[in-house]
């Protein structure tokens, strides 16, 4: 396992960002994790690269726990995480050249002098498909596909074996993205990063995770092969994402059932009883309101969902009810 | 484009943003123009001292281009040698600001806990006197001098140096490149100096062409209330306490250091403004 | 006739680097109880196009020429007075960001009941009473207990649908969308979506929504223009547009679609959008286009009948239906 996550929580103040959430990624696995805003997916990235404290659990890293370890201790671990931020403008240091941003962790780490930091910044930019010219521009210079890039070429300069990629295509066109997800796609394949790829957009991790886990209020209520979860979604919540986000096919699309959600995300402030999803789950019964479901896989197939409806011969259908 | 003029490029488009708005240019030419009186301007002209008791509030005459005063002494000797004092006075108490101002700001800012609180506090209160009142206080406790006024006025500024500093922290330690820098292990030291401290540099620019102006007007005060530079010494502000008791007779000697005050400031400012639009390097395509 | 036409329109700012064009030459029609979507991607011109219905781009820098009729009533000369009174009462606006949208001091209520107050001239009581059936018609559950709250008391979908609201308080004629659900989670778009399509059913409002989103186009919208570098590329209905798509830039956006992945690949769209301060004599796509010949580069395509209710701009069209 590259990274082990064990029951984290994090709370900021009252707010229960994340609530006991534990999940692992394995050695050039794709990991998506997809929730909502509030959802408490970006937390989850924040813990990992210890930019903010967990306030409880473990967070382990090639068998190493580093829930605790002091910043100073941290450090020549950090060469094996890197992340890559949603946002393309406030991402990079503006201040800095683009060869100054890309080689920053090099002479950080001070794993390469300047001739061999130059040399090995002209690969990365290369690999990222960035010109050798845009070495000395500045990150306004460059377009938001371009500055996504050098954000991919910095956090993977180090090869590092896992990366954390928040969002990294959402603040893109479509054209963009295409060509960014490709990029992310070819790297991956090629250097064998593993990667925990948080989004909102199922699109985008169908596309490229090998396994997705969904989260809802601070909690992970799915985990899954992707094809197993597109196929056979098991949580309500899950199948009501699916259905809500609409595909461009005007036929195919004004045909589908959709799974309309009543009322709002509660706020992670004061988290329902129970099951977390109730308030706003088509199928709630008594106990959904009482009883917080556990995950679990009763087919043991490695596909748990978080639902009291789901058993080993039964799959819960929220479209059902409309 | 080639690298290597990538970024005078840059530089050239900052200065052609510059350049063709008529506001910041007049700032600059007065500006530069300040410079030259204060800086070449006491080379050119008489001692400011030699009195010439045949032609005491003297007219603007061919030898002396703006009068003289009651003394006889030459009105544009004593506005050159002015400007000097005046440059001194806004230029030292504003690099003072700024160089105690600029550390407790980013300290205060980058660290909060405990320290940000109290500094906040203090730079609230202090904020609360108007800055002439306060540089008042502290200039009658320290003493009338040049360096009295430098001093009064550099702490004057300190809060409002500190709260902008801070404020700008504050905004810079939020975004992703902190974040990125953080992941990667870098230290305190290198994030303050490698990716705060520069970045918050356009607004502190825009802020003390903003400061000097004031400690410009700040040592007139003082000075014309007896505070500040103490006469024989030439200094704006004493030529208008001086020119008041003979406004009737040689209004000149009030008009000249007032206008030169006016000009000053008013350089000042609309320089500021100008570097305000083109100095941030997310702005503008 | 229809309801709202927009003749050879083209808007561009001037800007310190010169005259930036937004929108060159565009033409399009809108009938009563129509969704319209306009969609490509940022800088594309679509929400300039829009906003040039209701005149809310900045008129110092903005340089206008065309024509924009309501109802046959030319907008574009119309006395800021008048058109004070066209806005909110027959043209309005939904915008993207609800977090912004709503005035923080007063109730949801009180900013609904104004515009109707202030528009329709409507007493108080009739106001709030009108206010809370508004409410109701957006999907706000409580509606009347809703009333009495301040816009943080609300979430980000509940506030877009109170815009809504306030959008179609006084029955607009053209409800202009601008990214109404690209701030808003899935779970949530779908139901601001229904909110739309209800409007049109009930009200007969036409809509003309803007959007990046072709999930969106395919879901609500009746026709779509898709625009790039200023112009419009193609417009067809939706059911055309989606199966038969003649301009490469459109084929080019529905391939990149991350569910349109092809072995394992998306279809990439290479180079860039050409800079908006420039207007050369060619088809403004050639140097990204997979078809592109020598013609593409001599003059520029004009936008041209491909088929019934579908018009694209390219001498070298595909995708016969």
């Amino acid at each position: 396992m590259i990274l082990k996550i064990d029951n984290l929580v994090k709370h900021y103040g009252p707010v229960r960002a994340v609530d006991g959430l534990s999940l692992e990624i394995g050695e050039g696995e794709v990991l998506g994790l997809v929730g909502e805003s509030g959802s408490g997916k970006s937390t989850v990235g924040k813990c990992v690269l210890r930019l903010t404290e967990p306030t409880s659990g473990t967070i382990e890293l090639g068998g190493r726990d580093i829930t605790h370890l002091s910043r100073r201790a941290l450090r020549p671990l950090r060469r094996d995480v890197h992340m890559v931020f949603q946002d393309p403008y406030s991402s990079l240091n503006p201040r800095f050249t683009i060869e100054r941003i890309v080689g920053e962790p090099l002479l950080r780490h001070k794993v390469a002098d300047r001739r061999e930091t130059s040399r090995r910044v002209s690969e990365m930019l290369e690999k990222v498909g960035l010109r050798q010219e845009m070495r000395s521009r500045f990150p306004h210079e460059l377009s938001g596909g371009q500055r996504q890039r050098v954000g991919l070429a910095r956090a993977l300069i180090l090869e590092p074996k896992l990366v954390v990629a928040d969002e990294p295509v959402s603040a893109l066109d479509v054209s963009v993205q295409a060509s960014v997800l490709n990029l992310i796609t070819d790297l991956q394949k090629d250097m064998g990063f593993s990667c925990l790829f948080i989004t909102h957009d199922l699109s985008v991790v169908e596309f490229l995770a090998d396994r997705i886990a969904v989260m809802y209020l601070g909690r992970i209520v799915e985990s899954g092969p992707t094809e197993e979860i597109f196929a056979g979604p098991r949580h309500p919540y899950t199948q009501a994402l699916l259905s809500a986000a609409p595909v461009a096919d005007p036929v195919r699309q004004r045909e589908r059932r959709r799974i309309v959600l009543g009322g709002d995300v509660p706020s992670p402030l004061d988290p329902p009883s129970g099951c977390r999803f109730h308030t706003r789950c088509p199928l709630a019964y008594d106990e959904c309101r009482s009883v917080e479901p556990a995950l679990h896989d009763p087919r043991g197939n490695g596909h748990p969902a978080a639902c009291h409806l789901v058993t080993a011969d039964r799959v819960p259908d929220a479209a059902a009810t409309r | 484009m080639t690298d290597a003029i990538a970024v005078p490029l840059r530089r050239a488009r900052m200065w052609r943003r510059f350049r063709r708005r008529p506001m910041p240019m007049t700032g600059l030419v007065l500006v530069a123009g300040f410079l030259l009186l204060a800086l070449v301007g006491p080379l050119v002209t008489g001692d400011p001292a030699q009195q010439d008791y045949l032609a005491t509030l003297a007219p603007p005459s061919a030898a002396h281009p703006m009068g003289t005063d009651d003394l006889g002494r030459d009105a544009f000797a004593r506005i050159a040698h002015g400007a000097q004092v005046s440059l001194q006075a806004g230029v030292l108490s504003t690099a003072l600001a700024m160089a105690v101002g600029i550390p407790i700001g980013l300290v205060a800012g980058f660290y909060r806990r405990w320290l940000d609180p109290i500094v906040m506090r203090l730079v609230d209160v202090t904020l609360a006197f108007p800055f002439l009142v306060f540089a008042v206080g502290l200039a009658a406790i320290i003493g009338p001098s040049l360096k009295g006024v430098v001093l009064a006025l550099g702490f004057a500024q300190l809060p409002a140096v500190i709260r902008i500093t801070r404020g700008e922290v504050l905004a810079i330690r939020e975004m992703d490149y902190v974040a990125a820098a953080v992941a990667d292990g870098a230290g305190d030291a290198h994030i303050i100096f490698r990716y705060v401290l520069p970045n918050c540099a356009s607004p502190l620019i825009v802020q003390a062409t903003v400061a000097i102006p004031t400690a410009i007007i700040g040592e007139s005060t003082l000075s014309f209330l007896g505070l500040g530079v103490q006469p024989p010494t030439p200094s704006w502000g004493v030529m208008l306490t001086t020119a008041q008791q003979y406004l009737g007779d040689a209004p000149w000697l009030a008009i000249w250091p007032g206008v030169m005050i006016a000009l000053a400031t008013l350089g000042f400012n609309l320089l500021g403004d100008g570097l305000r639009d083109v100095l941030d390097p997310r702005s503008g395509p | 006739m229809s309801l709202l036409e927009i003749t050879d329109l083209s808007v561009g700012f001037d800007t310190e680097d010169g005259l930036v064009q937004a929108v060159r030459d565009i033409s399009l029609t809108l009938d009563e109880g129509e969704i319209l979507a306009l969609c490509g991607e940022s800088g594309c011109g679509k929400s300039v196009t829009a906003m040039s219905v209701p005149r809310l781009l900045p008129p110092d820098t903005t340089r206008l020429s065309g024509s924009v009729k309501l109802d046959g009533r030319e907008l574009t000369t119309l006395p800021e007075a008048e058109m004070r009174q066209v806005r909110g009462k027959s043209v309005s606006v939904v915008f993207q960001e609800p977090m912004t949208s709503l005035n923080p001091s007063f109730t949801v209520g009180y900013q609904i009941a104004e515009v109707l107050r202030r528009h329709e001239k409507l007493s108080r009581r009739d106001a709030d009473r009108r206010a809370t059936e508004l409410l109701e018609l957006v999907g706000i559950p409580a509606a009347a207990r809703r009333m009495k709250e301040y816009p943080h008391q609300l979430s980000g979908g509940m506030r877009q649908r109170v815009m809504i609201a306030i959008a179609v308080a006084c029955q607009p004629r053209v409800l202009i969308a601008d990214e109404p659900t690209t701030a808003l989670d899935v779970t949530i778009q779908a139901g601001v979506l229904d909110v739309f399509r209800d409007l049109r059913d009930r009200l007969g409002t036409a809509i003309i929504l803007i959007t990046h989103d072709l999930g969106v186009v395919a879901d609500i919208a009746d026709r779509a223009v898709v625009m790039y570098a200023g112009r419009a590329v193609e417009q067809a209905t939706v059911a055309e547009l989606f199966a038969a798509p003649r301009h490469p830039y459109t084929l080019g956006l529905m391939n990149a679609l991350p569910s349109a992945a092809v072995d394992g690949r998306l279809a990439e769209i290479p180079g860039m959008v050409p800079s908006p301060l420039s207007d050369p004599d060619e088809c403004a796509f050639h140097d990204r286009c997979p078809r592109v010949q020598t013609d593409c580069r001599m003059s520029r395509p004009p936008l041209v009948r491909q088929g019934e209710e579908h018009l694209a701009a390219c001498f070298h069209p595909g995708g016969q239906s």
